[in-house]
């Protein structure tokens, strides 16, 4: 049965995504039988190639990918390069893991509240340093240039790109390496960016590699946040499916396609900037100078992950403000009263979706871990390398959602599979069972293999050792990965959409639903909701552990 | 050979079988009992748009009396973006879904109704059988089966009536423009205070139909196909408008709010003094809400604003379709039109000829004192019909190509 796992696995991601984008690149090229397009043409693409700002589209797309992970990437590491050990780094460890776990759009609405020319940053100094009793005429959220969904992608990357690294970092064992470094006179930061960087980059590439393809292709951040005149690539893409002229589905689909392409480009892109960076910085790291520039990256570094992730709770809290807020005139920093009207007014509304989110986290959730254990403890059992084929676990991230979901749904129809909860759940697998595997894998294989090696010297069966020994040592890192699984699962919305035909409601669905209508005050409601869910399954997952532990404890005492 | 005929002939019975069995789904609305027996039980998916808590709300009164007085139990699917169901059906009708569709109604009119009768994901026609369907006068008030110049030939049900209705506040502008010529000449000593939601959302949309109406002077030919005539000629006095109005709207006309709800918030933070509505009462509404300042008024341009009619439409697959038809015709009934145009609940106007309703069915539509921020109560008598749905795409696009790149 084990054996079969890694199989399984891989089936079950590239199966749907392949299908998904067969279905796309189909009426890409004119053949769509439903629509009278039973000849394969280029036509498709000579009217979306006609279409005005396509390229400004296509252009902001792969640069806010590209710009948004490489500051992302550069605050992480010039952190951990100046922070090791203080307290700043306890404090941002605290932080960071809870924001991982909100979801972007209920970032991107309270990040857009934050800088908007009538927004909170604005109220906060109007009218006393200003003297604006109107907010200025600037255009500042959906700036024609990206900058403000760079900013607002930044603030959730950050976090997931720490988390990894911290994952990644003990077996690289950095202290050791710092010691010797720092023994030889080189300055804290500056030891650390030569002797431990080099090790780390690899083994989080990956985790880089998923970060450019989703930013390069975002959607639900780009609505918010991004340029509209032309949007991003993702957003026209979005738009021309939806579009009641129906015949747009050939022009949309051949976009789709271009969206791959776009996706597929950054990380080229990228691939080749890592080359020209590694050429480049040889010789810094060999040139034995030991503190030029330390003041001043740790500076930067100190500051960065803070400044961004205090930037998001700022965030969070505009919302909170507006989810209690009655009216609210420019510039009053406060509402003018404070109500609870409209968590009373959507409380009937939040079981259902409620539930529904609860048991399709659940259920991917479990599903998603089960199969990763499986696969992990297989490849231990058959003392195998990892293998490169799961590469392909990360089809599913590294191909864009809106590239090949709406193939999918054909896909999916035309074998009868109808809408339904568990087609959504099995969508969902797709994106959680990745980040699952991202999250545990190298804790898995990092196990210290003696402790197995004495359980079974003492006469324990293999399964037995897997469930009193090594599941027990692995509780905190698999509850972690966990409550990631969860927070992407409660986090997903076309797949919610798509795949359960939208009568599968979430509190993702119904948050995107009521932002369509502008309400600040119910987007806060219903983004606090969204935010708040993942949040309790991370708080969960940092106390179990504990708690069992001391359980344990008190037995042994 | 005869064991192979046997199975023929099973294989020609089950395909008979087969292609009856969806017409039985699909009761014949003119035997309304059979109708309303065949819907006993059944569940209905009634996508509509969910982005305002209003329309929500009266959509879940609506599922509570149709449980109670029918026992069919409606499923509101909240839409973003009505576009999404038409996709959703056709993606179906793609894959050879015909009769186990998703949708058993949909909240449309206008383009997306145009598209889908078009590529035939319509059923009908069942909407002029309904019992309920009299009490609209359709003779006299031709809208209710016409939309956006195009018959409805029985593909739709109306149930709601929407205007374009401006608004402002009244403490910080007196008199605001009331006509295209004074909107630009109020947007030039206003600069930054007025805009209008990005192409193609439908209210951006029906600004440039209502602005094209008045600055035109050829109004025949917006009510034929956009073949049909010179549509740089007829356009042109339009964009040299736009050009004219653009540098002092909003953001310079650099950036344009993305939907119609999101000029209400424009207002809301005081970035705009003056926006525009498709719901009569959304200002009332969003005072009562706590989103506007109470000194808020509303009023209709001098020479009338566009109007429509929205309506109901069951797919050509739904496979709920008696349920649908019995969810239709409540819609229609008097108790539920008043329930939805009290302000209370909803505030979005009746299609029924209320005059024509006996003394009990007037009674329900009484309603208390009206909102200060309200419309008179005869502000709404000049309505402009929609022009033909076609001139819509052809604006769109033609918008998008002169400002879609900025």
């Amino acid at each position: 049965m084990l054996r079969l796992a890694p199989a399984l696995i891989i089936a079950l991601l590239v199966l749907p995504v392949g299908a998904g984008l067969a279905m796309v690149v189909l009426p890409a090229f004119g053949y769509l039988p439903a629509l009278g397009g039973d000849r394969f043409s280029l036509a498709p693409w000579h009217t979306l190639f006609a279409q005005p700002g396509l390229w400004r589209s296509v252009a902001v797309s792969a640069t806010s990918g590209l710009v948004s992970t490489a500051l992302a990437l550069v605050i992480v590491v010039l952190f951990l390069a100046a922070s090791a050990g203080t307290s700043v780094d306890r404090t941002i460890r605290r932080l960071v893991s809870p924001l991982l776990a909100i979801p972007h759009a209920a970032v991107a609405f309270g990040f857009a509240f934050l800088i908007t020319p009538s927004g909170l940053v604005s109220r906060l100094i109007s009218p006393s340093l200003t003297g604006w009793e109107r907010p200025p005429d600037a255009l500042i959220v959906n700036d024609p240039w990206g900058l403000s969904l760079i900013a607002g992608l930044v603030l959730k990357e950050a976090p997931f790109l720490f988390l990894m690294s911290l994952a990644a970092l003990p077996q690289l064992a950095p202290e050791k390496r710092l010691q010797l470094a720092r023994s030889l006179g080189y300055a804290p930061t500056i030891a650390w960016l030569k002797s431990v960087l080099p090790s780390l980059y690899p083994l989080i590439r990956l985790p880089v590699y998923a970060v450019i393809a989703y930013a390069s292709s975002v959607v639900d951040m780009a609505l918010i946040l991004g340029p509209t005149l032309p949007p991003t690539l993702s957003v026209s893409i979005l738009g021309w499916f939806n579009d009641p002229d129906i015949n747009r589905r050939f022009m949309a689909s051949a976009a789709a396609v271009l969206q791959l392409g776009v996706t597929l480009s950054a990380l080229l892109c990228w691939w080749l900037l890592e080359q020209f960076i590694r050429t480049l910085t040889r010789r810094w790291l060999l040139n034995g100078n030991r503190q030029q520039g330390e003041i001043a990256l740790r500076m930067i570094g100190r500051s960065g992950l803070l400044v961004s992730s205090v930037t998001a709770l700022a965030a969070l809290v505009g919302l909170g403000l507006f989810s209690l807020a009655g009216f609210w005139r420019y510039p009053d920093l406060l509402p003018q009263m404070l109500t609870l009207d409209h968590w009373t007014r959507s409380a009937s509304s939040l079981s259902s979706p409620l539930l529904n989110t609860a048991l399709i986290g659940l259920i991917a959730t479990t599903l998603a871990t089960v199969l990763v254990l499986a696969v992990l403890e297989n490849e231990h059992r058959q003392h195998l390398q990892p293998k490169r084929v799961l590469w392909l676990l990360y089809f599913p991230l590294l191909v864009p959602q809106i590239a090949f979901l709406f193939g999918l749904v054909v896909a999916a129809e035309s074998l009868g599979i109808r809408p339904q909860l568990g087609l959504v759940i099995a969508g969902h697998l797709l994106f959680v069972l990745p980040y699952v595997y991202l999250s545990l894998a190298e804790a898995y294989r990092r196990l210290d293999p003696r402790w197995l090696q004495v359980a079974r010297s003492l006469g324990v069966s293999r399964s037995m050792a897997f469930w009193r020994v090594r599941l027990p040592l692995l509780l905190a890192p698999l509850l972690t990965a966990f409550a990631v699984g969860l927070a992407i699962s409660i986090g997903q919305y076309l797949p919610t959409q798509l795949l359960g035909a939208g009568r599968v409601s979430t509190v993702t669905t119904e948050a995107v639903a009521l932002a369509s209508g502008g309400n600040r005050r119910l987007i806060g409601v219903w983004a606090l909701m969204q935010a708040g869910l993942p949040l309790i399954g991370f708080m969960l997952a940092l106390a179990v552990p504990r708690l069992l532990s001391a359980q344990r404890r008190e037995m042994a005492s | 050979m005869p064991i192979k005929r046997h199975s023929l002939r099973v294989a020609t019975t089950a395909t008979l079988l087969a292609l009856t069995l969806p017409a039985m789904a699909a009761p014949d609305p003119s035997d309304w009992q059979d109708v309303v027996t065949n819907a006993e039980g059944q569940t209905v998916y009634w996508n509509a748009w969910g982005g305002d808590t209003r329309t929500n709300r009266y959509i879940a009164w609506v599922a509570e009396q149709m449980q109670a007085q029918f026992d069919v139990d409606v499923e509101h699917v909240k839409l973003d973006d009505t576009g999404s169901a038409v996709a959703r059906v056709l993606a179906e009708k793609q894959a050879g879904n015909h009769d186990e569709g998703s949708i058993d109604l949909i909240w449309i009119n206008g383009e997306n109704f145009a598209a889908m009768r078009e590529s035939e994901l319509l059923y009908g026609p069942f909407a002029e059988d309904l019992p309920h369907f009299s009490l609209t006068n359709a003779s006299e008030n031709p809208e209710v089966v016409t939309d956006f110049t195009l018959p409805t030939e029985g593909y739709e049900s109306p149930w709601g009536k929407a205007q374009i209705t401006f608004y402002y506040d009244s403490a910080q502008t007196e008199t605001p423009p009331q006509d295209m010529a004074s909107l630009l000449t109020w947007a030039q000593a206003n600069p930054g205070q007025f805009s209008y939601p990005r192409i193609p959302d439908f209210t951006g949309s029906t600004f440039l139909k209502q602005a094209l109406i008045e600055l035109s002077e050829q109004d025949d030919a917006l009510y034929q196909p956009v073949t049909e005539s010179d549509f740089a000629a007829v356009t042109a006095p339009l964009w040299a408008y736009l050009d004219e109005l653009h540098p002092h709207l909003w953001r310079s006309g650099r950036s344009f709010p993305d939907s119609g709800p999101n000029l209400r918030t424009l207002m809301s933070d005081g970035e705009l003094s003056l926006a525009f509505s498709f719901y009569p009462t959304d200002a009332a509404v969003a005072v009562m809400e706590y989103e506007l300042p109470d000194s808020v008024r509303s009023y209709v341009l001098e020479g009338g604003t566009l109007g429509n009619v929205h309506f109901v439409a069951i797919p050509y697959n739904s496979p709920h379709k008696a349920g649908a038809m019995v969810l239709a015709n409540f819609l229609l009934s008097p108790e539920a039109q008043a329930q939805k145009q009290s302000l209370a609940m909803w505030g979005d106007r009746s299609v029924l000829d209320i005059d024509q309703l006996d003394a009990n069915g007037q009674a329900l539509f009484e309603q208390g004192e009206r909102h200060p921020s309200e419309l008179p109560a005869d502000a709404l008598s000049n309505t402009l019909p929609e022009p033909h749905p076609s001139w819509m795409t052809a604006l769109q696009d033609a918008w998008l190509e002169r400002y879609g790149v900025n």
